[in-house]
């Protein structure tokens, strides 16, 4: 298979964005990658590690700022001809029937009419939607949205089916149905398509589906590791073999190269961290809400402090994403350990869970003083401050001085939903400002 | 649930919910006044001629003069005038309704406006929501109370569950509709009477011709501005960056007084012996067709990034990309300009058709110019029978026209619910 002409190479790509009044942002990082016939092809990482990017170089969607990108090989200079999309959003046109939305590729290349409507109906046959050709996408499920918007990629022959989360937007039962049917599809050859490329969030999707799967780091987004699957189709979620790869996975996804979450958590990679200003570090999206929630459910008798993550995953209905940003939470306030595909609850975040609520509190408010020095920052200034009051805008220009303002406000809020847990602080909405009191009753 | 008597769920949940668009609104609105107060400084009515100080009897004067140079401060100074009451006034008032918004767009398209920013940091914005709060609150505890009872003591507003509180007595709505006819049949009786007095059946039929024409031009003049702004609407639309710059300039077009113009058109037609049935009408369209082009605009800026990559990844060329995803993409908002495009131009058809200029008048032949003539020579009967018969057309109109466009826009091509 090394040796088979590939459909898609990727050679030392690397994506920049111009980033308002801060230069360029590295999105991709040096990417190379080979797509040849026979194979389906998974991408997995969290959400921000440029896969979906990833996905529109290879479409053509986008040039890379550095490198290239062939197909079949000849550069790819423009939208590839040979490559059907699915979108997450099925992107269906709503003024267009289903029979119009899967005709519109053909259209595009004059194929007659007659041709064309023969061609589409036999798509929408194949997907299952006989009978729904004169039906408006708002008349339609989730689950047939999607099944058009794979007729409408199929219909033109594709070489290769790019799909960016095409099932992330269905519920749990329709997803897997529609799984089913393209690999299903996929191994009974009736399908022109030669080689998927499937971009997912979703770890056992991915090794369920997946011949290579391709993980991701982020910031900037670089092909961290591949992983074959060779397990035999269908694919038990339950085996052993299964389980095994899925381990393997969030081992993958856990341990960041060159160490802790902490470092994960940085501003701009390499950025200068000034005297005095290391709490210009960002903080996850984390409510103190779900932290509680999640480690009250570590120490439940099903995991008492330690779990396997996949299965806590399963376990909580989260996706990869939800999970590790609460367990990064965790891991900064020093609540939880994590590695090796699992999560310990460290003697701290034990006690935590055992807590009454106002013990809670103090803890939260020892350990958010002790390890985000952001809020440490903002009561210090609050305290030395004659009236006990500070504009919110004063700290977001701190913290602009070290990251995109995207990201400072992020880290603002996400700060201010701990601090008022902990009782740090009380903040203002309409004033915008923090101050060292008690909120007023309302 | 919350058992919010009226009042308190108008200030405490229809007010705020509604507030981003009232104020959308409010900025439209106050654009189209601007029109209409030049327009009404310098009026000829009943055999008389009044001028109220302002821009608008400064600019006819200066017309009046020959005096060129009167006529650029004139329009310097509402370029002035605009750009303050969009900056200081308009501006900040939207970003601040925007917290109003349940849920936030996160694309960032309402950029601080600085005067906001400004009054924040000076504190005064500070004082008046901590005031404007307190009082809030104030009232909360003492008078909303206290109103809420009184108002259950009167009958309005209920003291239990909201549904309740919903649903009007059946008998109460058919008094309404019987007095309802009862009041506008006597209207119209009246006016017929009147009308009937100095004028026969000929000329009435004369009079709906007449407003024919005026149809025709509007229709027509909406017709050729959709084909000049569409595809420059599409256009910037499309390129965000372009947008950003852009909108706030046509927004800024659409608030200035086009009548301000009127005299120097007056002048031009004059020179060149031009045609006044065809080379008035441009001025019936001149300020409104900017509605055209920024719904057109917002239109297309809406339109969702995943469309696009599925355009060029089908590879949609011109015809096929225009018919089957530009143009019923923005035909919602088409519409909506469109139809404000036109309403305007039918208010402006009683100025444009009639225009008056120091020693000279020029006229088109259209119910507008009827109206205005009427108007001018005091002559009531008239003015009833133009005015009564310019309404009967709109009216037609919108609901033959432009209802069944936008509803079967509505219909169709609604993008939120895929």
């Amino acid at each position: 298979m090394a040796n088979a002409p590939s459909l898609i190479e990727v050679d030392h790509v690397f994506k920049t964005y111009p980033v308002a009044d801060r230069g360029e942002r590295l999105v991709l990082d040096d990417l190379n990658f080979r797509l040849v016939p026979g194979e389906i092809v998974a991408v997995l990482g969290k959400s921000g590690s440029g896969k979906s990017t990833f996905l529109r170089l290879i479409a053509g969607l986008s040039e890379p700022s550095n490198g290239e990108v062939r197909y079949r090989g000849q550069t790819v200079k423009g939208p590839v001809r040979g490559a059907g999309m699915v979108f997450q959003s099925f992107a269906l046109f709503p003024w267009l029937t289903v029979l119009g939305n899967v005709e519109l590729g053909l259209e595009a290349m004059n194929v007659p009419k007659e041709e064309r409507r023969k061609r589409a109906e036999a798509a929408i046959d194949l997907i299952g939607l006989d009978g729904f050709e004169s039906a408006y996408p708002k008349e339609l499920s989730g689950g047939m949205r999607q099944r058009v918007g794979f007729a409408r990629a199929l219909v033109i022959n594709p070489d290769i089916l790019l799909l960016d989360e095409p099932f992330s937007a269905l519920d749990v039962l329709t997803a897997e149905t529609l799984r089913g049917d393209l690999v299903d599809l996929w191994q009974d050859r009736k399908i022109p398509t030669q080689s998927i490329l499937m971009v997912s969030h979703n770890i056992e999707e991915s090794v369920e589906m997946a011949d290579r799967i391709l993980v991701f780091s982020s910031d900037p987004g670089r092909i961290r590791a591949e992983i074959r699957v060779p397990l035999p189709r269908p694919r038990d979620w339950n085996s052993p073999g299964f389980r095994s790869i899925v381990d393997q996975v969030y081992t993958l996804l856990t341990t960041t190269p060159g160490g802790a979450a902490g470092k994960r958590a940085r501003g701009e990679p390499g950025a200068q961290q000034a005297e005095g200003q290391e709490f210009a570090v960002r903080i996850p999206d984390a409510p103190q809400q779900q932290l509680s929630a999640l480690i009250d459910t570590l120490m439940e008798d099903r995991y008492r402090g330690r779990a396997d993550l996949p299965d806590l995953a399963e376990y909580q209905n989260l996706s990869v994403d939800d999970l590790f940003v609460l367990l990064d939470g965790m891991q900064l306030l020093g609540f939880a350990h994590v590695g090796g595909g699992d999560v310990e609850l460290t003697a701290a975040g034990k006690a935590f869970s055992d807590a009454e609520m106002d013990e809670r509190k103090a803890m939260f408010r020892n350990h958010l003083l002790r390890n985000v020095p952001l809020a440490a920052h903002i009561q210090k200034v609050l305290q030395e401050r004659p009236n006990h009051r500070a504009p919110a805008q004063r700290f977001l220009t701190e913290l602009e001085d070290h990251m995109s303002e995207e990201w400072a406000s992020d880290t603002l809020d996400r700060l201010i939903n701990w601090g008022r847990y902990a009782e740090i602080f009380a903040y203002d909405y309409d004033t915008e400002t923090f101050r060292l009191e008690e909120p007023e009753e309302v | 649930m919350y058992r919010l008597g009226p009042w308190a769920r108008f200030w405490q949940l229809e007010l705020p919910h509604a507030m981003p668009n009232l104020i959308w609104n409010m900025m439209m609105s106050v654009s189209g006044g601007w029109f209409f107060v030049v327009a009404s400084e310098a009026l000829t009515a009943n055999g008389q001629t009044i001028v109220l100080p302002g821009v608008g009897s400064y600019i006819a004067t200066a017309v009046d003069q020959q005096n060129l140079k009167a006529v650029g401060y004139a329009v310097l100074t509402m370029l002035v005038v605009i750009l303050l009451y969009d900056q200081l006034f308009f501006r900040p008032l939207l970003s601040w309704s925007s917290k109003f918004k349940p849920e936030s767009d996160g694309t960032g398209d309402l950029a601080r406006p600085w005067f906001l920013t400004m009054l924040q940091k000076a504190g005064l914005a500070r004082g008046f929501r901590l005031a404007f709060a307190a009082a809030g609150q104030g009232w909360n505890r003492t008078g909303g109370e206290a109103f809420r009872r009184g108002l259950t003591l009167i009958g309005i507003g209920r003291d239990g569950p909201m549904d309740r509180a919903a649903s009007i007595p059946k008998w109460v709505e058919r008094v309404y509709d019987v007095l309802l006819v009862l009041i506008v049949g006597y209207v119209v009786y009246r006016m017929a009477a009147v009308v009937r007095t100095q004028i026969d059946i000929g000329e009435v039929v004369h009079v709906f011709y007449l407003g024919l024409l005026t149809a025709i031009r509007v229709l027509v003049l909406i017709a050729i501005a959709t084909i000049v702004w569409v595809p420059i609407g599409v256009w910037i639309g499309l390129r965000p960056a372009v947008t950003r710059q852009a909108q706030p300039i046509v927004q800024f077009m659409a608030a200035f007084p086009a009548n301000l113009f009127f005299p120097v058109a007056v002048a031009l037609i004059v020179r060149y012996h031009a045609n006044t049935e065809i080379w008035l009408s441009p001025l019936m369209i001149l300020g409104t067709q900017w509605y055209i082009l920024f719904n057109v605009i917002a239109g297309a800026s809406s339109l969702p990034q995943d469309f696009k990559y599925v355009a060029r990844n089908l590879g949609l060329k011109r015809l096929i990309w225009w018919r089957r995803l530009i143009i019923p993409a923005i035909f919602p908002a088409y519409i909506t300009g469109a139809l404000t495009a036109a309403g305007g131009s039918w208010n402006a058809a009683i100025v444009s058709e009639w225009v008056h200029s120091g020693s000279t008048t020029l006229t088109a032949t259209g119910v507008g110019a009827y109206i205005a003539q009427a108007s001018a020579d005091g002559d009531i009967p008239r003015l009833i029978l133009g005015t009564a018969v310019l309404c009967i057309f709109v009216i037609f109109l919108n609901r033959l026209l432009w209802r069944r466009l936008y509803d079967y826009a509505a219909e169709r091509m609604r993008l939120d619910d895929v």
